[in-house]
C-alpha cells in the first residue's frame, strides 16, 4: 500500500465525525463496548484489557457545525468542550458506553460533571493523575486510582481484568508506542519523506482504530514512506508546541509546512507517546503503569514541574535531539495550561538562544493567510541567521 | 434609598476590627526583614493557615494582593505590564496582576515593600491555574517550594484514597518544608489549638451567612459576604482575632435582626428588600462599589452566594476538627467549592435557592476564570429547570477593568429584575 492510500484512509477517518470505524468495531461482535476519552492521557491498557475500545475524542474540528454547543459556553472558553458537547448532543457519541475526562485543566474537569448532568445514564468519570512524583506518595495514590478505574471498567464491560490480560495489553501498547516513536524519529531524520500533515493524520487514526489495527497501519506507512522518493526542500526545522488538547485545523498544520518549515517534533495526541519507555510486562501491571507515569512520562503544560531547573527542559531537549532551529508556540485561544506556561517556555528558549514565535488558533480557524505569513517570515529569518 | 447622598463609609465595630487585623498583618509581612519572621506565600482555596501559623510563619496570599490592587484601581496597569511581558490576554487576571505587581516593586497596601517569600506553598485546590501561577512565582522568587496536590472530587465524594493522599503529602512534604523554613519542630498540639479556634469562628460565620434565610435579610451574602469571609479565608483562620471578629459580627447582625434592618451598604442601611437572589461566581473587584450599587439601588439583596464558599464550605457542617487535625485539613481542602464537581455545585445552588427563598439565580461569569466559568450556562439552565425561578447571566472580570462594562451590566440587571417581577405576577395568578 502506498503512503497516499494509507493517508487517504486516515483522512477519511479524520473527517468522519460520526466515528463510523469505531461503530463498526463495536457492531462486529455482540457485547462489545467503547470508552471515549479526552486529552491528554489515560492508561488505555485498562480499557483494552477489559476487551473494550478506547476512543480518543479530540473535539469536532473544523468540519463540525457547532449549533447547540455554543449555548453551553461563553465566548471566552476554548472550542473543544463546545464541539464535544455538540458531538454528544447530536447523537454522534450515542454508541459510546463510557467517557473519561482526564486531569488536564478546569474546562475538561468541569466538562466531566456536565457530561454527568447531560447523560445521567452513561458512565462518566474524571480521571485524576498525580502531580507528586514520589512512589510512596503520588505513586500509591495513582495505583489506587487505576485500581478504581479497573474495577469500573470490569463493571462496564462485564469482563474481569486479570493481571495477565493487563500485562498483555501493556505489551501491545508497548509495541504501539515504539512504532509511534519510530514514525517521529523517521520524520526527524528525513522530514521530506514524512510530512507533518501525514504524521498528524496517521496519529489521529490511532484515536479511533483498535490498537492492533493501528500497529499494522504504522508499520505499513513506514515501509511505504521509506520506499517513496520525495524531493528535499530547503525548509527549516521547527518544533510546534502547545497543541496537546484542542487540535488545530489540518490546514494550519499544512500551512506551517507550506511556509517552509519541517516540523520535527510536536505535541499533538500525546496519549500515543505519553509513556516514553517500554513498560515492564512482568510483575504487577498497575504498579508498572504507575512507575512509568511517575518516572518516564512526557512533560506537558498539564503537568506540574517539580523543580525550577526542569521547567521547559523537555522542549529544550527536544530542540537539541531533533536539531530544531526554532519553536512555534501554537496554542488554542483561551487554553489556560498552554498559555500560562508559554512565558516560561519562551524564557527557556530565549535563555538558550532558540528563536521562537507564537500564535493562537481555534479548531475551526478558517483564515490561514496570517499564519502562513508569520510562519514564513519566521522560516526566512531562521534560514537567514543559521 | 437616596442615591444622591454622597457615599460615606459607615463602619461597625467588626469592620474596624477587620481593618485593624488586615493592617496588622500587612505590617507584620512588610516588617518581616526587621523582625526576622519568615513568610509563606500560598493561595486562598485550601489554605493551611492553622498549620502555617503553628510554625510561627506569616501567610501572604497573592490573590488577596490582586484583589486589593483591583479595589484600589491599580490592577489594570499591572495586568497590562504583565501582558507586555509576554503573558496572554486570555489567562487569569489574578496571575497577571500579581506578576505586574512584582514589576512595580511589590508594594503592599501599606505603602511598604513586600519582602520575597521564604517558602512558596502551593496547596492547589479547585483550579489548575494555581499550579502554573506557582511555577511562574517560583521563577521570580527562586525560593524553597512545596506542593500539595488536592485531588478533584470528580464523583462528588471524598474518597479514602484522596484523603490519604493529602494527609501523606502533609506529613511527608508540607510539614518538613514548614519545619525547614521556620526552624521550628512540628507541634501537633499547637495545630489542634489553632483548629479549635477555627471551628469556633466558623460556627459564627455560618450563623451570620444563614441569617440571610430571614425574609428581610439582615445581610448581603455576596457584596457584604466578601467582607465577612475575609478573616476566615485569609491569614486569620485559627487566631483569637478571628474568633473575636466573628463574635462582634454576629452580635451586630443579631441586633440588625432585632431592629428589623436589612443589609448595610456603603451608603448606609438598605431600603426595602424587593428581590432575593443567589449569586454564583466571584465579584468584579475593579468596580466593586458600582456593581453593588446596581443591586441595592433596585432593592436586590443577595441571600446566598457560592463565592463565599471558595475558601471553604462551612454551611454544610464541615468544621476544622482538632481531634483529627491532618485528616480534617485534608477534608477542608477537598471540600472547597470549586473542588466540587458540577452536579454538586448545582445541588448546592438549588439548595440555596430553596432554603433562602430566592427569587432567582444570577451568575457573574468571570472572563478569565475557567474554574468557575466553564459550565455556568448549563448550571443556570439546570437551576431554572429545577426551581422554576429565572436565571440571569452577566459577564465581567476579576481585576481587569477593561472587562467591566457598567452600562451593559446595568441593562442586564434591570431587565432581569423586570423578569423576576413578571414571573412573580404570573405565579401569583396561577396560585
Ligand atoms: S484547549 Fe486548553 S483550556 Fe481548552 S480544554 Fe483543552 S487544555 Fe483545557
Ligand atoms: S482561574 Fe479562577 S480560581 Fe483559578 S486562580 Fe484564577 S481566579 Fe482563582
Amino acid at each position: 500500500m502506498s503512503t497516499a492510500e494509507i493517508i487517504a484512509r486516515c483522512e477519511e477517518l479524520y473527517e468522519d465525525t460520526t466515528f463510523a470505524a469505531s461503530r463498526a468495531w463495536k457492531e462486529a461482535a455482540p457485547g462489545r463496548k467503547v470508552v471515549g476519552f479526552m486529552p491528554v492521557y489515560i492508561p488505555e491498557e485498562i480499557i483494552h484489557a477489559a476487551g473494550m475500545l478506547p476512543l480518543g475524542i479530540l473535539g469536532g474540528g473544523d468540519g463540525l457545525e457547532v449549533i447547540h454547543g455554543d449555548a453551553f459556553y461563553q465566548s471566552y472558553i476554548c472550542r473543544i468542550p463546545r464541539s464535544t458537547i455538540e458531538l454528544g448532543l447530536t447523537g454522534r457519541l450515542d454508541f459510546v458506553d463510557g467517557m473519561l475526562f482526564p486531569s488536564i485543566c478546569d474546562v475538561i474537569r468541569n466538562l466531566s460533571g456536565m457530561w454527568k448532568l447531560m447523560k445521567p445514564n452513561v458512565y462518566a468519570k474524571y480521571f485524576d493523575v498525580p502531580q507528586n512524583y514520589r512512589d510512596d506518595i503520588g505513586g500509591e495514590y495513582y495505583q489506587r486510582e487505576m485500581q478504581e478505574l479497573r474495577h469500573d471498567m470490569e463493571k462496564l464491560s462485564g469482563n474481569k481484568i486479570t493481571d495477565e490480560a493487563l500485562s498483555n495489553s501493556i505489551a501491545i501498547y508497548n509495541q504501539h508506542r515504539q512504532l509511534v516513536r519510530d514514525v517521529y524519529a523517521m520524520r526527524s531524520d528525513e522530514p521530506w519523506k514524512v510530512p507533518s500533515s501525514e504524521v498528524y493524520l496517521l496519529m489521529r487514526a490511532g484515536q479511533v482504530l483498535p490498537v492492533e489495527e493501528h500497529i499494522v497501519m504504522l508499520t505499513d506507512y513506514m515501509a511505504a514512506a521509506q520506499e517513496e522518493d520525495r524531493p528535499i526542500r530547503d525548509n527549516c526545522r521547527i518544533i510546534t508546541c502547545g497543541a496537546f488538547c484542542e487540535q488545530p485545523p489540518l490546514n494550519l498544520i499544512k500551512s506551517i509546512e507550506m511556509a517552509g518549515c519541517y516540523v520535527v517534533d510536536d505535541d499533538y495526541m500525546l496519549v500515543n507517546r505519553w509513556l516514553m519507555e517500554e513498560v515492564p510486562t512482568e510483575g504487577d501491571p498497575i504498579k508498572n503503569l504507575a512507575d512509568a507515569f511517575l518516572h518516564h512520562s512526557a512533560d506537558s503544560s498539564a503537568k506540574y514541574c517539580d523543580t525550577q531547573e526542569k521547567v521547559g527542559q523537555y522542549l529544550l531537549d527536544s530542540v537539541r535531539k531533533n536539531k530544531a532551529e526554532g519553536v512555534i508556540f501554537a496554542a488554542p485561544s483561551f487554553c489556560d495550561p498552554a498559555l500560562l506556561e508559554r512565558p516560561l517556555l519562551a524564557a527557556k528558549m530565549s535563555e538558550n538562544d532558540v528563536p521562537h514565535i507564537s500564535f493562537k488558533y481555534a479548531e475551526n480557524s478558517g483564515q490561514m493567510q496570517p499564519i502562513r505569513e508569520q510562519a514564513g517570515t519566521f522560516a526566512d529569518s531562521l534560514k537567514l541567521w543559521s | 434609598m437616596n442615591t444622591a447622598t454622597k457615599p460615606e463609609a459607615i463602619k461597625d465595630a467588626s469592620m474596624l476590627k477587620q481593618k485593624e487585623m488586615i493592617a496588622g498583618n500587612y505590617d507584620a509581612l512588610t516588617g518581616a526583614p526587621e523582625t526576622g519572621k519568615k513568610i509563606v506565600s500560598t493561595f486562598v482555596p485550601g489554605n493551611l493557615n492553622e498549620l502555617i501559623s503553628s510554625f510561627g510563619l506569616l501567610n501572604n496570599l497573592p490573590e488577596i494582593n490582586a484583589i486589593n490592587n483591583g479595589m484600589r484601581k491599580q490592577s489594570g496597569g499591572m495586568i497590562m505590564d504583565a501582558e507586555r511581558g509576554g503573558h496572554s490576554e486570555d489567562v487569569c487576571t489574578y496571575v497577571k496582576a500579581d506578576i505586574g505587581m512584582m514589576s512595580k516593586g511589590n508594594i503592599a497596601p501599606n505603602g511598604k515593600v513586600m519582602p520575597n517569600p521564604d517558602l512558596l506553598l502551593l496547596s492547589y485546590t479547585g483550579c489548575f491555574t494555581f499550579m502554573k501561577w506557582f511555577e511562574l512565582l517560583r521563577k521570580e522568587y527562586n525560593c524553597d517550594t512545596v506542593m500539595l496536590q488536592v485531588p478533584y472530587t470528580g464523583d462528588g465524594v471524598i474518597t479514602d484514597n484522596m484523603r490519604d493522599f493529602v494527609v501523606k503529602q502533609l506529613k511527608e512534604e508540607v510539614i518538613p518544608a514548614l519545619e525547614k523554613t521556620s526552624g521550628v519542630k512540628f507541634d501537633i498540639d499547637r495545630l489542634r489549638e489553632n483548629m479549635a479556634r477555627s471551628a469556633k469562628a466558623e460556627d459564627d460565620l455560618v450563623w451570620v451567612l444563614e441569617s440571610a434565610k430571614n425574609v428581610r435579610s439582615p445581610i448581603d451574602a455576596y457584596f457584604g459576604g466578601v467582607y465577612y469571609i475575609g478573616p476566615i479565608f485569609t491569614a486569620f483562620r485559627g487566631t483569637q482575632d478571628a474568633i473575636e471578629y466573628y463574635q462582634l459580627l454576629r452580635g451586630e447582625i443579631e441586633q440588625r435582626l432585632k431592629d428589623g434592618l436589612g443589609p448595610i451598604t456603603p451608603e448606609g442601611d438598605m431600603g426595602e428588600e424587593k428581590y432575593r437572589l443567589v449569586v454564583e461566581g466571584p465579584p468584579n473587584w475593579t468596580s466593586f462599589r458600582e456593581f453593588w450599587k446596581m443591586f441595592y439601588d433596585e432593592g436586590a439583596v443577595v441571600v446566598a452566594s457560592t463565592y463565599t464558599k471558595v475558601g471553604g464550605v462551612y454551611d454544610e457542617g464541615f468544621r476544622h476538627d482538632p481531634t483529627n487535625p491532618l485528616e480534617s485539613l485534608a477534608d477542608y481542602c477537598l471540600g472547597c467549592y470549586t473542588n466540587r464537581n458540577m452536579p454538586s455545585r448545582v445541588d448546592l445552588i438549588e439548595k440555596y435557592m430553596n432554603e433562602y427563598q430566592a427569587d432567582g439565580l444570577l451568575i457573574n461569569s468571570i472572563k478569565s476564570c475557567n474554574s468557575f466559568s466553564a459550565g455556568q450556562l448549563m448550571m443556570m439552565n439546570e437551576i431554572e429547570k429545577r426551581t422554576g425561578k429565572p436565571g440571569a447571566f452577566v459577564e465581567t472580570d476579576l481585576v481587569d477593568p477593561r472587562y467591566f462594562s457598567a452600562a451593559n451590566v446595568k441593562n442586564r440587571l434591570e431587565s432581569y429584575f423586570q423578569m423576576v417581577d413578571q414571573k412573580r405576577r404570573s405565579s401569583r395568578k396561577t396560585a
